[in-house]
């Protein structure tokens, strides 16, 4: 019978146009999840083939070989590996850079070896043809015996040669590069008998990889392996080079031009300057500060049309359903705390597109390169500069991304401290306090004033992030060899598509994921303080009622009184109540019990922190939900145990620095969890945190007040 | 004996031999490997690590593991 669907792998090197050929040929039809039980970002998508058949494709994260030095390079090793496994393919589409076909084509004859079908995709001819090298095609197939195609998959051609490709059944061929014959026959056997009895270099693979852990089957192993006397790293060795000599063979046998003498490419002039020994690191403060001024100004219009649509919304609802509790619960609840966080949908979007951009364009791996020394002595490598940058757009992708430092220490202290990396659920935070610390219009030279401390706040984060980490670095013992060797890929003018494509991701990520976190928690937050135990909530209404409903009130008392009505119900609800009970610890901070409220709900994200401060000062007003009211309101607050407002430059830097460091994430913690495979780590990372922001904000508020 | 950490910019070398066990095969992995011919391309600011061209890529490594490379200078 025929298959309606065909499962296809993509696996390549890194940077040899994986992503964009995986988005040519998916479009938006793809979803990003993770694979069951771990944290590996998995990319599948799905396209038609012909009317009755689709094939669903994976995207393997990008790997130099099947002996994986680090956690990203494991995943696609173990999907290769298992037969039995949900994701293993039906075909493997193995995307190489023809401008550097040798090294692609290591990975591609280990895969090869597994004998699972593969057909080869060469990407780059056009890169390769400016460096003067060509490779006649025909040849290239006679040696390496599967289908080959040429793809250009920034300009998407060849992309129905492909899927014509997959239809044919009979092109699912497998090949055969690298023999086991110096290898002791009686050591596979015995290694079979545990592990893969079908293919003996896949049982052997496996077992190398499986020697480095500390399970039992790993002490087995060893033993087998000390048994035969068999050197596990000196038969890598042999092997890659082994593989190198047969594809050297087929490289020298296909290529038409040897390279000509080399002019200076643009990238090599861009290095010149961007790796400049003495203004490379200015470069990258100068982009950094670009990046902010822009992420701050450009979002502006945005952000207030959003307001601005937000708010008729929320009129419309109000005035069209009938008053009551469900009115409430929607206007108050539900639209106060998303409209308070989804304004921030620009700046965020902007955030992920420059980080976005830095990655395409090659510029990230540059950043590692200049930043390696200046890493090293804080115990981390130039790798945690990725992880670290995208920390301020996310600390869940970025802690995964960690995966491809090799060293464990460096990896650890990486995870531990880049939370403190100022994230973009931050950014409302920040926006709003600044907001109120300071006027709108306030210049310091060219630059908006607002810009500038929050370039400040990220300051702050990075260099309490390299403080951390150095000081982790006596705490974490390890005597693995750390070393640090990247590839530099060629500059390239990142595809509009691949960037739209990456902001429709994160965005929606955004809107959905942090969505639904605020949606729930504005409601419990709303049920919380709009209800309390019922006398004392019955003793203010019937206090407050009496002289309302008494004629001789006015107008303007009345409403008075009702607003008063409202905030002493607030104070007397189950919010109230709760944040109440916690005011003592906080109050050294300068924190009052509605920031008390504040700080709870936003431990499940930090953005709700906004939400919550738009429901609770919602829930007493009249449905005007935008930024400018919240901030009117929140800057009248006085605080009735002083008499003074409850909000002054001291309460103000407190919680901006409180928030610069508390991790106030569970998704953080959840992802700590799983990438450090330990409950250890995320607690002592959790109680880190959150001793450094009470001692840093009690410092803070007892300097300024 | 020269190593890669010894090779000034504008000069050609040819890599000899790659010490270091998980070392080597790493950088074998990365193409660079014994037969390959290397020029040194960027250094870093404070000097350290150094970025190669290799025939087709270009690679960054620290000097510590650039030590472990043997070259033999070409014309």
């Amino acid at each position: 019978m025929e298959q309606k669907e065909i499962t296809v792998a993509l696996v390549g090197n890194p940077n040899c146009g994986k992503t964009s050929l995986f988005n040519a040929l998916t479009g938006l039809n793809h979803k990003v999840s993770n694979f069951p039980g771990t944290t590996v970002e998995k990319k599948t998508g799905s396209f038609k083939l012909s009317s009755s058949k689709t094939a669903n494709i994976i995207d393997l994260p990008g790997t130099y070989s099947l002996y994986p030095k680090s956690a990203d390079e494991l995943v696609t090793y173990d999907i290769l590996r298992n037969k039995s496994e949900n994701y293993y393919p039906d075909l493997v589409i193995f995307i190489a850079d023809a401008s550097n076909l040798k090294r692609n084509l290591l990975l591609f004859t280990q895969v090869a070896d597994l004998e699972v079908p593969v057909i080869l995709v060469l990407n780059m001819l056009d890169v390769a043809e400016r460096r003067g090298i060509k490779y006649d095609i025909e040849k290239l197939k006679e040696k390496l015996k599967v289908p080959i195609i040429c793809i250009n998959a920034r300009k998407k051609e060849g992309i129905e040669k492909i899927k014509a490709i997959l239809l044919d059944e009979k092109a699912r061929i497998t090949a055969q590069f690298f023999s086991l014959e110096k290898v002791n026959s009686q050591l596979l056997d015995e290694i079979a008998t545990i592990n893969d009895k079908r293919n003996k270099y896949s049982a052997l693979q496996y077992s190398i990889n499986a020697s480095n852990l500390l399970t039992e089957k790993a002490i087995k192993l060893n033993e087998i392996f000390n048994k035969y006397e068999f050197d596990s790293i000196g038969f890598q060795e042999d092997e890659v080079l082994t593989r190198y000599q047969i594809i050297d063979e087929a490289v020298k046998h296909a290529r038409i031009k040897n390279i000509t003498q080399l002019k200076a490419s643009i990238t090599a002039k861009v290095d010149k300057i961007l790796t400049h020994r003495y203004y490379g690191i200015s470069i990258f403060l100068v982009l950094l500060l670009m990046v902010f001024q822009a992420m701050f100004s450009w979002s502006e219009y945005p952000k207030e049309w959003i307001e601005y649509g937000l708010k008729i919304f929320t009129d419309y609802i109000q005035n069209t359903l009938p008053a009551g509790v469900l009115n409430d619960l929607i206007v108050h609840g539900i639209l106060a705390g998303l409209t308070g966080v989804l304004i921030f949908l620009p700046q965020i979007i902007l955030l992920f597109l420059f980080i976005a951009i830095l990655e395409d364009v090659g510029y990230m791996a540059r950043v590692g390169f200049i930043m390696d020394r200046i890493m090293r002595p804080f115990g981390m490598n130039g790798k945690s500069i990725v992880p670290l940058i995208g920390g301020m757009a996310c600390a869940v992708p970025s802690i995964m991304a960690s995966r491809s430092i090799e060293n464990k220490k460096e990896r650890l202290i990486t995870i531990l401290v880049t939370p403190l990396m100022s994230c973009s659920a931050r950014l409302p935070v920040y926006t709003l306090l600044i907001s109120m610390l300071l006027k709108d219009t306030d210049k310091w030279g060219p630059f908006n004033v607002h810009g500038l401390i929050l370039m400040l706040m990220y300051l702050i984060g990075f260099f309490a992030a390299i403080m951390s980490a150095w000081m982790f670095k006596f705490f974490i013992k390890q005597k693995e060899k750390t070393f640090f060797i990247l590839e530099l890929p060629g500059y390239k003018v990142p595809l509009i598509s691949n960037l739209l494509i990456t902001i429709y991701e994160k965005g929606s990520a955004f809107v959905f994921g942090a969505g639904k976190i605020i949606i729930a928690v504005s409601v419990i937050l709303w049920v919380l303080a709009s209800t309390g135990p019922q006398s004392n909530i019955q003793n203010i209404e019937t206090k407050y009622t009496a002289i309302i409903n008494n004629d001789t009130t006015s107008a303007i008392v009345k409403k008075e009184l009702s607003l008063q009505m409202n905030s002493q119900k607030l104070e007397a609800s189950y919010a109230g109540e709760f944040g109440k009970l916690i005011e003592p610890i906080i109050r050294p901070l300068g924190f009052d019990w509605k920031i008390g409220i504040a700080l709870l709900t936003s431990m499940a994200a930090r953005e709700v922190f906004v939400g919550t401060m738009n429901t609770i000062y919602s829930v007493n007003n009249d449905g005007d939900n935008s930024f400018g009211h919240i901030k009117t309101k929140m800057m009248a607050e006085i605080n009735p145990r002083t008499g003074k407002p409850s909000y002054n430059t001291a309460t103000f830097l407190s919680l901006l620095i409180f928030y610069a460091f508390a991790l106030q994430c569970m998704s953080t913690v959840a992802i700590v969890k799983k990438e450090t495979d330990s409950i250890k780590w995320p607690i002592i990372q959790f109680i880190y945190l959150t001793a450094l922001a009470y001692g840093s904000s009690f410092l803070v508020y007892n300097l300024f007040s | 004996m020269m190593n890669l950490t010894q090779l000034n910019f504008g000069k050609k070398a040819i890599i000899t031999k790659v010490n270091g066990q998980l070392l080597a095969l790493k950088l074998f992995e990365m193409g660079i490997l014994p037969g390959e011919t290397v020029a040194l391309s960027n250094v870093a600011p404070f000097g350290d690590p150094i970025a190669i061209n290799l025939s087709e890529s270009k690679v960054c490594l620290r000097m510590q593991d650039a030590k472990c490379i043997e070259i033999k200078l070409v014309d």
